[in-house]
C-alpha cells in the first residue's frame, strides 16, 4: 500500500519538476466559493483525472489554470513559472491547451483551418510577408499545412481535413478538438469530458488514443470525465473535487475505496435522518 | 441605352457602397460593434486627397496613397485610444463612443476646413473621357471605380480565406475566447480588422470624390449611412453580404432616380432594408443564428 501523504509520481518522472502545481487556489464569485484550497502537481507525463458531482467547479478549475478567470486567492506555477501576470493568450503560449464541454470548434472554418488556427504560434509570421506572399512564407505555410495533416491522422481524420468543422459529427468535433489543441504544442492538455456524448466503442478508442497521445508528445494530460470506465481505466492519479474543495487524491483503486468519495458521489445514509 | 448607362452608374455608385460597407461588416463581425464613425474616416480621407492635391501639390498617386495610409492610420489610432480600452465593457459602450467619434471627426473639421464645400480636383487623380463600346461610353471614373472595388475586394477576400491572419480574423469573430485559448492574439487581429476596413474606406474616399467632388465636413454621415444599409441588408457580419448589399442598394438607387423617382431615392432605400429585415432579419447573405447546445 502506497503512503498517501506521498506524492503521487509516476516512476518515470522521478526527479522531474512538476508541469502544472498549483497552491491554495480559489475563486469567490460575488459571495459564493467555486473554489477553495486547490492544490495539485501534475508531473511531466502524468495523465491525471479530475472528477466529482456536477457542479463541484471542474470546469471552473480550468477556467483558471487558462486564465478565462483570475483567481481570488493562491498560484499557478507551470513549469516552475508563476502564471499570475498571464492572460489567456500568454497562458496557451507558455504551454496550456485545452478542450471544451461544450464543443467550441470554429464551425465555420474547415477542420484543417481549425488545426491551423492552433498552429498560430509556431508559425514564424509577418504581415508583410502575407501581402507580398514572399516564398518564406509559402514555406511557413507548408510547413504549417504538412504538420497539421500529420495531426489529423492521429485520429484518422486527414481525408476530411477539408470539410466544415460544423458538419462533422459529434465524436469528431470533439477529436476534432484535441487535435487543434494539440498543435498549440502544450506541456499540459486539458480535456473537459472528453468522452461526453460519445458511445462505448468511441470511449472505448478515445482511451487508447489518449495513452498514445501522452507517449507520443511526452505531455502531461489533466482530464474531466463522468465516464469512469475512462478515468479508471487510463488516470494514473486521480483528484476528487467536491463543493470547490478537494476531498481526495490517489490513484484510481484508493480512489475507488475512499470513503469520502462514495459519500460526495452517493450521499451519506444518515443525511436523510438529520 | 440610357437604361444601360444608368446601370454602369449604378455599379459605380454600388462599389463605393460595398467597399464602405465592407468596413462595417468587419468590424460588427469581430466585436459586435456598428463602428458608425466609419463614414466620417471617409470625410477625413476627402480632405486628405483635397489638401494633398491642392495644398501640396503631391503627385496624385502619392496623394492616394496618403489618403489610403492616413484613413488606416486614423482608425488603428481611434482604436487603440478609445475602443480597445473598452474591450470589456458592454456593447452599449462602444456604440455611443462611435457615435461621440463621428460628431467629434465631423466638428473638428468643420473648425479647421470650415462648412463650406470645397472642390476636389479629381481630374488629377483620374483619367478624363471615356471610351465607347458600340452606342455606349463609359466614363473612365465609372470604369476605374468598378475595376478597382472588385479588385479590392478579390484581394480582400484573399486575404481573409488564404492567409493566417485572415484565418485568425474568422476564428476571432467566431469565438473570440476558444481563439485566444489556441494562442491567438486578439487584440492584434482586432486592429488589423480596423486597418483593413479603414484602408478600403480611404479607397472608397477617392472613388467617392472622383463621384461627388466636393468635401464638406458632413459627407461621411450619408455616404456611411447608405452603407451601413448596404452592411445590414446584405448580412451584417458578412463580407460577401456586404459586396451584394453595397451593389443592391447602389443599383436601388439609379434605378428610382430611372423611373423619374429621383425624390424618393433614400427614402425607397430605407424601405428595402425594412421590408428585407421583415422578411430575413439577419440580411440577404447573414448566418442563420447559432443554437446553443
Amino acid at each position: 500500500m502506497r503512503d498517501p501523504k506521498a506524492p503521487l509520481i509516476p516512476e518515470r518522472d522521478h526527479n522531474k519538476s512538476p508541469v502544472l502545481e498549483c497552491v491554495g487556489l480559489g475563486i469567490d464569485f460575488g459571495g459564493l466559493t467555486a473554489v477553495d484550497d486547490f492544490n495539485i502537481t501534475i508531473s511531466p507525463t502524468e495523465i491525471c483525472g479530475l472528477i466529482g458531482p456536477n457542479g463541484a467547479g471542474k470546469t471552473t478549475i480550468f477556467n483558471l489554470l487558462t486564465k478565462v478567470y483570475n483567481p481570488t486567492r493562491g498560484s499557478i506555477f507551470l513549469e516552475g513559472n508563476n502564471t499570475k501576470r498571464y492572460n489567456t493568450k500568454d497562458v496557451n503560449k507558455a504551454g496550456i491547451a485545452r478542450t471544451f464541454q461544450n464543443i467550441r470548434l470554429f464551425k465555420n472554418l474547415t477542420v484543417l483551418e481549425n488545426v491551423l488556427i492552433g498552429l498560430h504560434n509556431e508559425m514564424d509570421y509577418r504581415l508583410v510577408q502575407s501581402i507580398f506572399r514572399l516564398p518564406s512564407y509559402w514555406r511557413s505555410e507548408r510547413i504549417a499545412r504538412d504538420r497539421a495533416h500529420e495531426l489529423l491522422s492521429i485520429f484518422n481524420m486527414q481525408d476530411i481535413a477539408d470539410h466544415k468543422a460544423g458538419s462533422l459529427p459529434y465524436g469528431s468535433q470533439r477529436r476534432l478538438e484535441i487535435i487543434r489543441a494539440l498543435a498549440t504544442n502544450p506541456a499540459i492538455l486539458l480535456l473537459d469530458e472528453p468522452a461526453a456524448g460519445m458511445n462505448p466503442a468511441e470511449t472505448e478508442s478515445l482511451m487508447e488514443h489518449i495513452g498514445e497521445i501522452r507517449d507520443t508528445f511526452q505531455i502531461a494530460i489533466f482530464l474531466i470525465e463522468h465516464d469512469m470506465q475512462l478515468v479508471m481505466g487510463v488516470c494514473e492519479g486521480v483528484a476528487v473535487l467536491n463543493y470547490g474543495k478537494l476531498i481526495a487524491k490517489g490513484t484510481p483503486a484508493e480512489i475507488q475505496k475512499d470513503p469520502r468519495v462514495i459519500e460526495a458521489y452517493l450521499g451519506t445514509g444518515g443525511q436523510a435522518d438529520a | 441605352m440610357l437604361l444601360v448607362s444608368q446601370l454602369i452608374n449604378g455599379l459605380q455608385l454600388g462599389s463605393i457602397y460595398a467597399l464602405v460597407a465592407l468596413g462595417y461588416t468587419m468590424v460588427y463581425g469581430i466585436i459586435k460593434l456598428l463602428n458608425f464613425a466609419h463614414g466620417d474616416i471617409i470625410m477625413v480621407g476627402g480632405y486628405i486627397a483635397l489638401f494633398s492635391l491642392t495644398a501640396g501639390h503631391f503627385h496624385p498617386a502619392v496623394a492616394a496613397l496618403l489618403t489610403v495610409g492616413g484613413c488606416t492610420l486614423l482608425a488603428v489610432i481611434l482604436e487603440k485610444l478609445t475602443y480597445a480600452p473598452l474591450r470589456f465593457a458592454p456593447r452599449l459602450s462602444l456604440l455611443i463612443t462611435a457615435i461621440g467619434i463621428s460628431i467629434l471627426l465631423q466638428n473638428v473639421a468643420q473648425f479647421f476646413f470650415g462648412a463650406a464645400p470645397r472642390s476636389l480636383p479629381y481630374r488629377e487623380l483620374f483619367p478624363v473621357g471615356s471610351v465607347t463600346i458600340g452606342e455606349f461610353s463609359i466614363a473612365y471614373t465609372s470604369l476605374v471605380t468598378i475595376i478597382l472595388s472588385v479588385v479590392s475586394m478579390v484581394a480582400l477576400t484573399i486575404l481573409v480565406q488564404r492567409t493566417k491572419l485572415g484565418k485568425a480574423m474568422r476564428a476571432v469573430s467566431e469565438d473570440t475566447e476558444a481563439a485566444q485559448l489556441m494562442g491567438v492574439n486578439v487584440n492584434n487581429v482586432i486592429t488589423f480588422t480596423f486597418a483593413v476596413g479603414a484602408a478600403l474606406a480611404g479607397i472608397g474616399a477617392l472613388l467617392y470624390g472622383a463621384r461627388f467632388p466636393l468635401v464638406t465636413p458632413t459627407i461621411g454621415a450619408m455616404l456611411g449611412l447608405k452603407a451601413f444599409i448596404a452592411a445590414v441588408l446584405g448580412g451584417i457580419g458578412s463580407i460577401p453580404g456586404a459586396m451584394v448589399g453595397g451593389y443592391a442598394v447602389g443599383l436601388l438607387e439609379v434605378l428610382t432616380v430611372f423611373a423619374g423617382l429621383s425624390r424618393w431615392t433614400d427614402g425607397l432605400v430605407f424601405l428595402v432594408l425594412i421590408i428585407v429585415l421583415l422578411v430575413r432579419p439577419t440580411g440577404l447573405m447573414g448566418r442563420k443564428f447559432m443554437e446553443k447546445v
